[in-house]
């Protein structure tokens, strides 16, 4: 397959419009920015829509509507402008729409700053928003793997109805690297149950909505919902498991933290240390099987993040806090190098 | 027996929420009316605020979508952008169009969105029972204004057809009342020809109905009828204030 | 091979972005591992420029260059910055039009070529960059002539045939400094 090079950003943009992505709704901001610019050269010649919107919140607004009609749509943005979309996908998980939103990370909180992070990890997987709600997150670690997981999760959106997040981050974003794009089969979901395009007179008026002013109704809704999430938790879960049938000490990173703690791996094995690397490609639905697997051999675990922690909560819940789980983490911006994550290794032990 | 007066087809036969004497039934009918007259209800998508009208998407016979609060232009604008044949309008309060979504209302009309906005003033925020709104006159109590609003303190109401008529996107603004016979009328015209400027892909409409509050005034319907009349309109005068029309052109 | 990690770093404007694009191209061209990574933000606009660029037999970990086996300056700030970053046996290659060198390292191999004097004195204008990569395939044979020729002629558009001359001529001329 054709290898081209292409920075995060614009291979994300691509990866949509070849997965059907009929419009992109989108505000400027750093380090996102060439993923809108990519949309605006591209989208209108592959037949779809792209506008600026006049705010985030406006955008997924746009995003609402269009998915409402049953297209496939898109946003983008970074740290700042996804809490300000945190109300729209709210919106669009309780109204059971499919769509895709881009988060390439950079540092918080408040304006923060615009180097890559991995600080919006709960915001993510925890709390997107106000309700009883989840979003399909995928952590690419690669710009291959981030053009794969856009048309994954647009399929992934559709088949469950619900938003999925690409949790990427600024290094991701504006790195160049070869990518292929593989042979998209359209694969479109009927979406004529539940669509508002339009009735025709030849049905009954669908609306869109997520509404209930009665209690037993808005639970009985909620419930359904969270029926499709246990099942979205035993078949959707992702994960790369590296060196991990010896390991004495198990690293554990997501994204392009990942990268960075796999060459302090293959340094530490180098050196003698039977080091391991769990890596998880979907963070909801967190890869609890899968950690477990990895972890097997594994004296103490290691959590390598770019924030101040976030993913370890759900490290300690996935094993149930049966072994030690040590953190390491830079956070503002900061990209931890392999010296320094190898420095960690032998401090926690993974020498003994 | 001649059926001389019955519902319009694209106002679906439930009972509806609203108070007595709310004038929101009214407007619900005249838009029912021009989806009938034209024959479009199939091929319109409606967008509903939050506000008294939340639910409008169970009256209405056409497909529906609920916004968040203020942003149903934006909304609409995601609907018509991939649906450019389809009709989209969105009906909204004073507080959704003009306090928290005024961003979104300004810039789609400046985009010339090609959709139809149902503008319903009552200068009061009607479902959370009765605070102060953009729109509220100066001096008029609500539970946020006590001792009446206060333009020192809350500042002035905004004028949304004259605001939005600057705008070289806005294609058709018009406010008119639905307190008498005549101005009934006069609001289906409006609204049908709001619909008409989507229908010739003219750009962004607005209609702004001027509409009571018994409930939240604490007047009797009559007398919120008179209120309306003798408060609101010489605030918010009457009329056509953009109309880009060939008719308005004439 | 084990992965080369290169830093180019200049003022914005001189073309360091689009130097590393053509490294990283190269490697494209030659099927290696590769990764590019600019810094980004209102730094660019004037300020300091840099990118990152490793090429590689493997997959690239961290695509972040902190200890460059290969460094090209274009400006003072961006020497001083990056100098005694590199690793021992590294190369370092810089425009002594502009930069002053003081460095006393010797577990590493300095090149001096005045680039931007060499791009003027022949009519290229903006050609500094290039005259650097001809001056760092000469030096490391990390990619051969052929591969950036074909390289310059994939990232310049058909349509500026002469740009593509002029750094062809520029190539050379860093080979022959």
């Amino acid at each position: 397959m054709e290898r081209n090079l292409m920075k995060g950003n614009e291979a994300l943009a691509e990866a949509a419009i070849r997965a059907g992505c009929k419009c992109f709704f989108g505000y400027p901001i750093t380090p996102q920015t060439e993923l809108a610019a990519y949309m605006a050269k591209r989208m209108n010649k592959a037949g779809g829509v792209f506008l600026q919107a006049e705010s985030e919140i406006a955008a997924i607004n746009m995003v609402l509507g269009a998915a409402s009609t049953g297209v496939r749509a898109m946003t983008s943005s970074s740290s700042p402008g996804i809490s300000l979309k945190s109300e729209g996908i709210s919106y669009i998980a309780g109204s059971d729409l499919p769509a895709v939103i881009i988060n390439v990370q950079r540092g918080g909180p408040g304006l923060g700053g615009i180097q890559p992070s991995q600080a919006d990890y709960w915001q993510a997987t925890k709390a997107l928003g106000h309700g009883d709600f989840h979003l399909l997150v995928y952590a690419p670690a690669s710009v291959q793997e981030m053009v794969d997981m856009v048309v994954k999760a647009f399929d992934k959106a559709d088949e469950y109805r619900m938003p999925a997040m690409i949790l990427a981050d600024g290094l991701l974003g504006q790195m160049m690297e070869p990518v292929s794009f593989p042979e998209i089969s359209a694969n479109p979901t009927d979406k004529s149950s539940w669509a508002a395009d339009g009735h025709k007179g030849k049905r009954e008026h669908h609306i869109v909505n997520s509404l209930y002013l009665k209690p037993d109704e808005l639970e009985k809704s909620v419930a359904d919902r969270f029926a499709r999430y246990d099942a979205i938790k035993a078949s959707e879960t992702d994960a790369e498991l590296y060196l991990t049938e010896d390991c004495d000490i198990l690293l554990c990173a997501f994204g392009a933290t990942a990268r960075v703690v796999k060459s302090a791996v293959n340094e530490a094995r180098a050196q003698g240390i039977k080091a391991g690397l769990f890596r998880p490609k979907t963070l909801w639905p967190f890869p609890e099987k899968e950690l477990n697997e990895a972890a097997k051999s594994a004296k103490k675990l290691l959590s390598v993040e770019m924030s101040m922690g976030q993913m370890i909560d759900d490290i300690k819940l996935a094993i149930n806090c049966s072994k030690p789980v040590e953190f390491y983490g830079r956070t503002g911006g900061v990209i931890p190098n392999p010296a320094e994550i190898l420095a960690e290794i032998k401090k926690v032990g993974g020498a003994e | 027996m001649a059926v001389v007066f019955e519902r319009p087809k694209s106002l679906l036969d439930v009972p509806t929420h609203y108070c007595p004497g709310c004038t929101h039934g009214i407007v619900h009918r005249l838009v029912a009316e021009v989806m009938d007259e034209m024959g479009i209800e199939g091929d319109t998508v409606g967008v509903c605020p939050v506000g008294c009208s939340v639910m409008a998407y169970d009256y209405f016979g056409c497909d529906m979508i609920e916004a968040p609060h203020g942003r149903a232009p934006a909304v609409a604008t995601g609907v018509k952008r991939t649906n450019p044949d389809k009709f989209v309008f969105t009906y909204q309060g004073d507080g959704d169009l003009a306090a928290i979504g005024t961003a979104e209302t300004v810039h789609a009309a400046t985009r010339g969105e090609n959709i139809v906005v149902i503008f319903i003033n009552n200068t009061i925020y009607g479902m959370t029972g009765g605070q102060m709104a953009p729109t509220t006159l100066p001096g008029q109590v609500t539970q946020t204004t006590p001792f009446g609003r206060d333009p020192q303190l809350a500042g002035y109401p905004v004028r949304v057809c004259e605001m939005l008529s600057t705008l070289t996107g806005t294609a058709y603004a018009q406010r008119v009342a639905v307190d008498s016979v005549p101005h009934i009328r006069e609001a289906k015209k409006a609204i049908r020809k709001a619909f008409e400027t989507q229908k010739d892909k003219k750009g962004f409409s607005i209609v702004e109905v001027l509409s009571t509050c018994p409930t939240n005034w604490g007047l009797t319907p009559t007398e919120a009828i008179k209120r309306l009349q003798d408060e609101m309109i010489p605030y918010y005068p009457l009329g056509v204030y953009k109309d880009t029309t060939e008719e308005g052109n004439k | 091979m084990a992965a080369t990690e290169i830093i180019l770093a200049g003022f914005g404007g001189q073309g360091v972005l689009f130097a590393g694009k053509i490294l990283a191209y190269c490697g494209l061209l030659d099927n290696k591992e590769l990764s590019w990574l600019p810094s980004y933000g209102p730094e660019m606009r004037g300020g300091t420029a840099n990118c990152s660029v490793c090429i590689s037999d493997e997959p690239i970990g961290s695509p972040l260059v902190t200890t460059p086996d290969i460094l090209i300056a274009m400006n003072q700030p961006s020497f001083d910055k990056f100098i005694n970053d590199v690793k021992p046996g590294g190369k370092v290659f810089y425009d002594s039009t502009l930069i002053e060198s003081d460095c006393s390292r010797t577990d590493i191999e300095i090149f001096a070529i005045p680039s931007t004097k060499l791009a003027d004195e022949n009519e290229l204008k903006g050609g500094s960059n290039i005259v650097l990569l001809g001056k760092v395939i000469k030096e490391t044979g990390i990619f051969t002539l052929d591969t950036m020729k074909k390289c310059i002629e994939k990232v310049v558009p058909p349509t500026k045939a002469q740009l593509i001359a002029n750094n062809f001529k520029a190539i050379e001329i860093g080979m022959n400094n």
